[in-house]
């Protein structure tokens, strides 16, 4: 039996992850020559790099969804989107990023290489390098196909804190484009569940319109990207921690006529919805035009908008002054109505 | 979308509530109950409230199907999922209903039991035809509207001969639930409420005409209503001008869906299926006779309730829990000592706080209240 790994009809088998030849050729002929920089290719357990004297920043995140595929995306990809974007979200410069496998046993490897070279794709777009990693293989039934873990550094510019601990009173709330397009995408793929929608995940890395607003406003005071429970659950998470209250208008939220509409159908209100790459920032009032307009003049930030400010309130609430005219709190999500979706 | 968009437009909102506020009589008390709990979430979703002259308050009514279940009944599914290790599939609120003890289904899910929740209950058909060597058993719910897929289901098992799919019936009815609302305060001579905001997807089933007896004999205003707020803000002001001229009509609001007789094919495969029960205990209602429907003696094979055993429940409401009230239109959730307190949407203690359209729930969520 030939140990090469078969990417056109072989599947994860246990050896691959037990240490063996099977594993070594496996990382050699699919994760060393996807990611392949410098760092990797040395060969060693760690990846030793020089630093530029200043702040680091470091972040990690598992990616487990469901499904793997979706239109606009896939796992591999989200799992540097996401991570870059958390790196960049502090106003840092993504630099580096390691990666760590979990399979499961008869996971296609046709599929695993799909999603790996996606990977190494968004990494190049994103200016990051793979420079580690690790598989893993579990038993048939015990995982989810494939699950990613990656974790990034950043160098952080000298003037920039970008951090919740700086957002205040008046403060204008911006987002960078239209919301809900993931969450929704991977609705409409969902098993049971599938419905028209000609909707792609915005899953994307922020880090070069992060570069963009930086430039314009160094002193920006906190930017969060809305993922999971969508921007309801990052303002409220940001008004509990800064001790504010935010008053945002309904009329002046970006949303896909097609997402309004999916979530119509579905029971969903689209600001709950997960984004995999948008991002909401928080500056000062006379900040805000500038930042707008330099959002605006940046692609992935052509809807951007204006859409509420930072208010004094005790009980830390999120409150929407509906299209329709009357006020209402945006609370958390309780439960969780659907599926996870990311 | 744009049909959508139109029912939302806030400027019409502002025409409408003008009209509202000029036309409500401010010598008198205006208070309208929405049956429905998506009338609840809608009125709240988009702040209607804040839209109404002080004199004209909403109380919500029992219309959300998770609220209304006893607990005995919850019990009942977790004694399926748990005991009879059936794979039981229900809607997604339904799981996080507590039943006696704290348990609910979610919980038993997480110990081991087959818990699915699904959208429509063709999943659990897919889930029988795909699984032959379990018992699968859908946990069915709600008022009038969501009767006939139930409906369609279980004759679909009988034509394909399932024998291992099997329906546990709580579907409920509307009228007798307004009745069991409006009948004691008669009784009493009070009145608790000067109009009615009326089902809109049942009426889409039932037809507008089933509600003309309960107007007349409780002399309350109903008009049937769309779920978008402008269609709920258009029916409060169509109360108002009924109380104001003294009538009790059902008025229908919602006609771009509802029919006077409804819908005839829906109807059918119900009355196929399903007939009524002598007796059916409601949260906050209580036992109310021919309130609810059962699965027909023809197609014994596919109820749950025959197929399986099933003991008598234990259950024990929480002293505290003002929902039996709440859903009567007693009391507001903010009257409820555990509401926001003990009692949260994570955490919730009464049915009232699980189901988005419950009112506590919405309270919670969408109020500035707490
Ligand atoms: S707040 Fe909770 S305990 Fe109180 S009535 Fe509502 S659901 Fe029941």
């Amino acid at each position: 039996m030939s140990l090469d790994p078969d990417f056109r009809h072989g599947c994860v088998e246990l050896i691959h992850g037990g240490g063996g030849r099977a594993m070594r050729r496996l990382i050699d002929a699919l994760f060393l020559q996807a990611f392949d920089n410098p760092l990797l290719r040395a060969g060693d357990d760690q990846a030793c790099f020089q630093v530029a004297p200043g702040r680091m920043v470091m972040t990690t995140d598992s990616h487990v969804i469901s499904p793997l595929f979706f239109p606009g995306g896939d796992i591999g990809a989200l799992a540097v989107h996401g991570t870059v974007n958390d790196v960049c979200m502090a106003g840092a410069v993504p630099l580096y990023l390691s990666a760590a496998f979990i399979l499961e046993e008869g996971f296609p490897l046709s599929d695993l290489r799909r999603i790996v070279l996606s990977m190494a794709e968004a990494a190049r777009e994103a200016g990051v390098a793979i420079v580690t990693g690790d598989t893993k293989v579990v038993e048939r039934g015990k995982g989810d196909g494939v699950f990613i873990t990656t974790t990034g550094v950043g160098r952080l510019p000298e003037n920039v804190s970008c951090s919740v601990a700086r957002v205040a009173i008046g403060d204008r709330i911006l987002v960078s484009g239209c919301l809900g397009d993931h969450g929704v995408a991977i609705l409409s793929q969902r098993e049971n569940l599938e419905f028209e929608a000609d909707l792609r995940s915005d899953s994307q890395s922020l880090h070069d319109l992060v570069a963009t607003m930086i430039a314009v406003d160094p002193g920006l005071h906190c930017m969060r990207d809305p993922t999971r429970g969508g921007l309801a659950a990052t303002l409220n998470e940001i008004a509990q921690q800064a001790q504010v209250g935010m008053r945002l208008r309904e009329n002046a939220i970006p949303v896909r006529q097609e997402v309004r509409a999916a979530c119509e159908f579905l029971g969903l209100d689209p600001l709950y919805i997960a984004n995999e790459g948008k991002l909401i920032a928080f500056c000062a009032p006379e900040q805000a035009d500038a930042l707008l307009q330099a959002m605006r003049s940046h692609p992935k930030g052509r809807d951007a908008a204006i859409i509420g400010e930072v208010i004094e309130d005790p009980r830390c609430f999120v409150r929407l002054r509906t299209g329709f005219g009357g006020e209402r709190v945006v609370d958390w999500r309780s439960g969780d109505p659907l599926p996870r979706i990311c | 979308m744009k049909y959508i968009d139109e029912f939302r437009n806030g400027d019409y909102a502002a025409e409408v509530a003008r009209r509202i506020h000029a036309e409500a009589d401010p010598e008198r008390r205006y208070r309208f109950m929405e049956f429905c709990g998506g009338h609840t979430h809608t009125l709240f979703r988009y702040g209607i409230p804040d839209l109404l002259p002080a004199n004209v308050k909403m109380i919500h009514g029992p219309g959300c199907p998770v609220c209304v279940l006893p607990m005995a009944r919850i019990d009942a599914a977790i004694e399926l999922a748990v005991r009879h290790q059936v794979v039981l599939c229900s809607y997604g609120d339904m799981l996080r209903v507590p039943g006696a003890h704290r348990t609910s289904l979610q919980k038993a899910k997480s110990q081991g039991a087959d818990v699915r929740m699904l959208y429509s209950p063709a999943d659990a058909l897919r889930i029988a035809l795909e699984n032959p060597q379990r018992q699968v058993v859908f946990f069915a719910i709600g008022f009038e509207t969501t009767t006939p897929p139930t409906a369609a289901v279980l004759l679909k098992a009988q034509e394909l001969k399932l024998r291992n799919f099997s329906v546990f019936c709580n579907h409920v009815l509307t009228p007798p639930a307004i009745t069991g609302i409006l009948e004691p305060a008669q009784q009493a001579g009070e009145r608790i409420i000067e109009g009615l905001v009326g089902p809109g997807h049942v009426s889409v089933i039932t037809g507008g005409g089933a509600y003309d007896s309960l107007a007349r004999r409780y002399r309350t205003p109903i008009v049937i209503a769309g779920f978008e707020p402008l269609d709920i803000l258009h029916s409060i002001l169509l109360l108002v001008r009924q109380c104001n001229a003294g009538r009790y009509d059902v008025e229908n609001q919602y006609s771009r869906a509802v029919t006077a007789s409804g819908n005839a094919k829906a109807q059918s495969m119900a009355a196929r299926t399903m007939t009524l029960r002598d007796s059916f205990e409601w949260r906050g209602l209580g036992w109310m006779p021919h309130s609810a429907l059962r699965i027909r003696p023809e197609f014994a094979d596919y109820d749950a309730e025959r197929r399986f055993e099933l003991s008598p429940s234990e259950a024990r409401e929480n002293k505290a829990c003002e929902c039996p009230a709440v859903l009567r239109g007693a009391k507001a959730p903010t009257d409820c000592k555990l509401f926001a307190t003990v009692c949260t949407p994570d955490n919730p203690i009464g049915a009232c706080m699980v189901s988005s359209e419950g009112a506590c729930a919405a309270h919670y969520s969408y109020g500035h209240t707490r």
